[in-house]
């Protein structure tokens, strides 16, 4: 039993196997796509596996402590930043291997030409808080 | 009996607290207990008259928690003996609550939350829900909201444009969870109307009505963003389209214009059209001149240069938009409509895949990204299929 996340990339992931932009898919790829998401959302709410999901604009920026009294530094956006994050599901499952088949099932969405995008997505699990029982 | 009744008492009951002496934040939170009591016991046994109870059970929970305070502090409670008030009091109150909930103290997000909870009648949980934030967060933000406006003196004269900027905000939030945003701001702002003589509340109310009509015809399959010149006008609500044309008018007639009623007459133009290209797009320019010189708001003139450009043509739309600041939000996706009316396709799609990059939520952007798909498929001579 255990949380995890299904982060997807904008960049920084490796290619996907069907790997058109969506810009250059036809309208109805894209709603197909998009019901396609939707409809792996609803089922999982309805297996009692479902936490949240959220996408993320491509537009961030850097931002650190600059020391007592000053305002924080920015930095970016950087158009060559490796890793860019577009958003992520969070999951709670019974076993890594279900999380594993869900993570392959939500990488199968419809892309160009209507086929799976095949779609690097990186699954990781949730640290946790620590067992009552230890021993 | 009528649970849809316990959020139209909360106002009311707040009201008779305060009036019999309770401080607003204790007041506030011995109602909202009271109602989470209400909607635990009133389905199995509905009591008789539910204000009255509402108002004893609230008032012992008032006096536990001053009780609790009292001894705490060593202090003496001299509030029992307060009057009842009479009935016409009870408006005042609830007008009363509405200025104290948008109090300009408050920032936007606190005076929102408040007002849901103290005006609205909505549980904390219920609040939280919409706004997707955890339970304990909205409860901080509602007991710190509380606390800035505790040293504001509840008979004080508020400013109707602060809580007309709130209702503003719940409307356009929209409904997510198991509330209806746009439905309870729309409730609250009749019931507003129904108290104060303001033309912008009237304006504001009509501007909810017209958009709140067309919402059904608004999304398609997979939450997809129809635009209004492709909706279905035979789903928009035509009685709420009539009740805010009826409001609309009665303000107008008092012949004090304000933004709300500009924006609403802009609405209604809108509503009137049978099919898209019926539009009276010459008579939305020209509310939408009266809304720039009212507000002098960039997004006015934003969506001034869409209307210029249906009423003069797509050249005069990219002629109004050249004198704007290309930083606006939405100037991209603008600026790609009106490319592509104007017959120049290839800046069109790279207009409408830059602005998708900056959609500020997923549907415009996925909308966006169909435009742009939609005519890179024409530019490499696919057949059109969405």
């Amino acid at each position: 039993m255990g949380k995890y996340l299904l982060l997807k990339h904008y960049r920084g992931a490796p290619a996907a196997v069907n790997d058109v932009p969506m810009d250059q898919w036809t309208p109805a790829e894209i709603s197909a796509h998009m019901q396609y998401m939707q409809d792996f959302a609803t089922r999982l709410e309805g297996t009692g596996e479902f936490v949240d999901s959220q996408a993320l604009s491509p537009r961030g920026t850097f931002v650190r402590y600059d020391g007592e009294g000053r305002p924080p530094v920015t930095d970016g956006p950087f158009a060559e930043t490796k890793d860019v994050i577009a958003g992520w599901m969070v999951i709670d499952v019974d076993t890594y291997e279900r999380a594993l088949e869900l993570a392959g099932e939500l990488s199968a969405a419809p892309g160009a030409g209507g086929k799976p995008i095949h779609e690097w997505l990186e699954l990781r699990p949730f640290l946790g808080s620590s067992p009552t029982v230890t021993e | 009996m009528d649970e849809a009744l316990l959020p139209t008492l909360t106002p009311t009951v707040i009201g008779i607290l305060v009036r019999r002496g309770a401080d607003f934040a204790t007041a506030e939170d011995a109602v909202q207990d009271a109602l989470v009591e209400a909607v635990r016991g009133w389905p199995d046994d509905p009591p008789r008259d539910p204000k009255g109870w509402l108002v004893t059970v609230a008032w012992r929970k008032f006096l536990d928690a001053a009780r609790a305070d009292t001894s705490r502090r060593h202090r003496e409670l001299r509030v029992e003996e307060e009057p009842v008030p009479g009935p016409g009091e009870a408006v005042d109150d609830t007008l009363q609550l509405y200025f104290l909930c948008a109090h300009p103290s408050l920032t936007p997000a606190s005076a929102v939350a408040l007002t849901l909870r103290a005006v609205g009648g909505l549980t904390t949980r219920q609040i939280a829900q919409a706004y997707l934030v955890p339970e304990a967060t909205m409860a901080q933000r509602i007991s710190r909201a509380k606390r800035t406006v505790s040293g504001v003196r509840f008979n004080q004269a508020g400013d109707v444009a602060t809580v007309l900027r709130v209702l503003y905000l719940v409307f356009n939030e929209g409904y997510s969870g198991d509330v209806d945003l746009a439905a309870e701001a729309i409730r609250l702002t009749r019931q507003l109307a129904a108290m104060t003589m303001h033309e912008e509340v009237a304006g504001l109310l009509a501007l909810m009505l017209l958009h709140h009509a067309r919402r059904p015809a608004r999304t398609g399959p997979a939450g997809r963003l129809v635009p209004l010149a492709e909706q279905d006008r035979g789903r928009w609500n035509t009685r709420l389209i009539a009740e805010g044309v009826d409001v609309l008018q009665a303000a107008l007639a008092r012949d004090r214009l304000g933004e709300f009623q500009a924006q609403a007459a802009i609405a209604a133009l809108h509503a009137d059209a049978s099919t898209a290209e019926e539009t009276d797009w010459v008579q939305i320019v020209e509310w939408y001149d009266e809304l720039v010189r009212l507000t002098d708001s960039p997004v006015a003139r934003l969506n001034r240069a869409v209307a210029v450009g249906e009423a003069d043509g797509p050249q005069a739309g990219l002629t109004a938009l050249a004198e704007l600041d290309p930083a606006l939000p939405r100037h991209a996706a603008v600026a790609a409509y009106l490319h592509e009316r104007a017959g120049d396709p290839v800046t069109a799609a790279r207009l409408y895949t830059e602005a998708a990059r900056l959609a500020p939520n997923l549907p415009e952007r996925v909308h966006l990204t169909q435009q742009a798909a939609r005519l890179n498929a024409q530019l490499r001579g696919c057949p059109e299929d969405g």
